[in-house]
């Protein structure tokens, strides 16, 4: 049922902390639909959509994608106008 | 793999010993990746049950068409050897700070949850709401019949009782939260684990007693694909 498919960016960070080499669950984000700011964990993550589909939790707009395909990974940030990283 | 717990018919604990693990912090996991012969890898993550500076463990359940779950719960031996990435999560994560905590969990979304109790100082409060459909499901019964000072346990049986059973027999819905919960002015911090339905209905009930949406750090995993 797609409401079972739905997880949070907890999901996902292992494949964050590989792709930006930090943790990321913690890492607030703002989306660029509505402009809400959440903690990548506080996420609607779709693992098989295919690929990860990762939505905001307001507006359900698509913050980011990642594909991975054997050696590549496409990773689309259109979705995120700003993280905030750790210095 | 350095050993193994039959918790329940469908859950083991795997004990590990990993190269190079710099420990974590209670309500992380890690990522488990097996590969198959002809190169086919399949990665999944799962809780790490253990508190720091304690053998580092994960406990999984079984699940039936799952890629990995199956082998770690039914096959696995001391010995075997599979990459573990981890630790990882630093939102779901609790820092003892001498407030209350109330941990809430449904299934094996009870696991992280080991984890923090099982750090537990001895003087920070603590209760655990731990949701099962069957007594014969419950992960770490014989611990949580002793559990460590200052730590209270609510259990609630959703399928099936046992004879003169006295905890709760009904899904978590506000009535059931009101009478566990640390009223809204302790302002507890908060762990919710379990499957996405479990973990929103959770969440949404606390919400509505009062508590601020951001004190209620939630994990959801999914039904399939473990």
């Amino acid at each position: 049922m797609a409401e079972d498919r739905r997880l949070d960016g907890n999901a996902i960070g292992g494949v964050l902390l590989e792709l930006f080499g930090t943790e990321m669950t913690d890492v607030p984000g703002a989306c660029a639909h509505c402009g809400a700011h959440e903690q990548m964990a506080v996420t609607d993550v779709y693992l098989d959509a295919p690929g990860i589909v990762v939505r905001c939790r307001h507006c359900e707009g698509v913050l980011l994608r990642i594909v991975r395909s054997g050696e590549r990974t496409w990773l689309d940030l259109s979705g995120l106008s700003s993280i905030e990283l750790p210095a | 793999m350095t050993g193994a717990i039959e918790e329940t018919s469908r859950v083991r604990t795997l004990v590990l010993d990993a190269d190079g693990w710099p420990g974590h912090r209670p309500g992380q996991h890690l990522d488990v990746r097996l590969t198959a012969e002809g190169g086919y890898q399949a990665e999944r993550s799962y809780s790490i049950a253990s508190a720091p500076g304690e053998p580092l463990a994960i406990t999984v359940e079984r699940l039936e068409d799952g890629e990995v779950s199956p082998y770690l719960v039914d096959e696995a031996h001391e010995g075997d050897q599979f990459e573990v990435r981890g630790p990882i999560g630093g939102y779901f994560v609790w820092e003892d700070d001498g407030r209350p905590a109330f941990l809430v969990g449904g299934g094996s979304g009870v696991v992280p949850l080991m984890a923090m109790i099982r750090s537990s100082s001895g003087t920070t409060p603590m209760r655990l709401l731990y949701s099962s459909r069957t007594y014969e499901d419950l992960i770490y019964r014989k611990e949580l019949e002793t559990p460590p000072a200052q730590v209270e346990i609510f259990y609630t049986l959703t399928r099936e009782q046992p004879p003169g059973w006295s905890g709760y027999s009904r899904r978590i819905d506000d009535e059931l939260l009101r009478e566990v919960a640390w009223p809204a002015a302790e302002q507890p911090h908060v762990f919710v684990c379990g499957s996405t339905r479990f973990v929103d209905a959770a969440a949404d009930g606390l919400v509505r007693l009062g508590y601020d949406p951001h004190w209620v750090r939630t994990e959801r995993f999914g039904a399939t694909g473990g």
